[in-house]
């Protein structure tokens, strides 16, 4: 499925990176320790976190995650929103917990 | 083709600048993106720890032919232990960089997995050299 697919089913808000709206998720990570997410989600991954800090955009696109979703209605920073736009990774913040997150993307067939 | 970067030490928020750097020129040269995703996660992970531990340090890339090498020096404080900062877990990062996500322990075993070779020098006091090299 696609980003767009995903946000248009579910109650996420798009804070950035809009232009990859139509990358393809293939599958799903769920982490906040940074090299543990680097080391071990695979590509075209929606890539669910509490952090919302700069470095997990830069994380998204060295390793080609499809989109990350932000848990717990934390606020994205300003320099995150604006390197997810400059590299196009879809920016999406949930109100749900992480855990929820991922029964939503199960739910839709991501496994 | 040879790229020079200087890094900052303290910016978490320069963010893998230069690895970001060499993955966009290693795309426009039309590199296997395997080849690429290799390079991008050492040196990601290499240039994170001099500005987490080693307050930054200059980076330099050769792209051969057959390989790729990225030597990133600093003048940090150096590796007192390098087998056990090499296990999976082991660091020494502060509670301020662990809340955001650093920390792990896992920097170190990411170079190992995903160079095809990686050297490490390091001297207390002195500095460290990090040599990763991912052949073509
Ligand atoms: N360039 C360096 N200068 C000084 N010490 C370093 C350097 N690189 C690594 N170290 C030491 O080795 C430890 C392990 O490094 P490693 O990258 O595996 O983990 P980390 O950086 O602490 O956490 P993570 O990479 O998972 O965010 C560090 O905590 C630090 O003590
Ligand atoms: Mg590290």
């Amino acid at each position: 499925m696609t980003v767009r697919e995903l946000y248009d089913q579910c109650d996420l808000t798009l804070v950035a990176g809009e232009k990859g709206l139509d990358n393809i998720i293939e599958h799903g990570f769920v982490g906040d320790l940074l090299s543990v997410v680097m080391g071990r989600a695979q590509e075209n991954t929606a890539w669910v976190t509490i952090q919302s800090h700069i470095n997990i955009v830069a994380v998204a696109t060295l390793i080609n995650c499809a989109c990350i979703i932000i848990a717990e209605d934390y606020e994205a920073d300003a320099d995150a929103i604006s390197k997810a736009n400059e590299e196009n990774i879809p920016l999406l913040v949930s109100k749900q917990s992480s855990y929820e997150v991922v029964k939503q993307l199960i739910h839709l067939g991501i496994l | 083709m040879k790229l020079h970067y200087k890094v900052d030490g303290g910016a978490f928020t320069s963010a893998g600048f230069a690895a970001g750097q060499v993955k966009r020129t290693l795309r426009q040269l039309g590199i296997s993106p395997e080849i690429i995703r290799k390079i991008s996660i050492a040196m990601y992970e290499a240039e994170m720890n001099m500005v987490l531990h080693a307050n930054g340090g200059n980076v330099d890339v050769e792209l051969a032919k057959d390989y790729i090498t990225v030597v990133l020096e600093d003048q940090g404080p150096g590796i007192e232990d390098i087998d056990r900062a090499m296990e999976v877990g082991y660091s020494t990062a502060s509670q301020k960089v662990r809340s955001m996500g650093f920390g792990a322990g896992m920097g170190l075993p990411n170079m190992k997995r995903y160079a095809d070779e990686l050297t490490i020098d390091t001297k207390l006091g002195v500095g460290t050299r990090v040599e990763l090299k991912v052949f073509i």
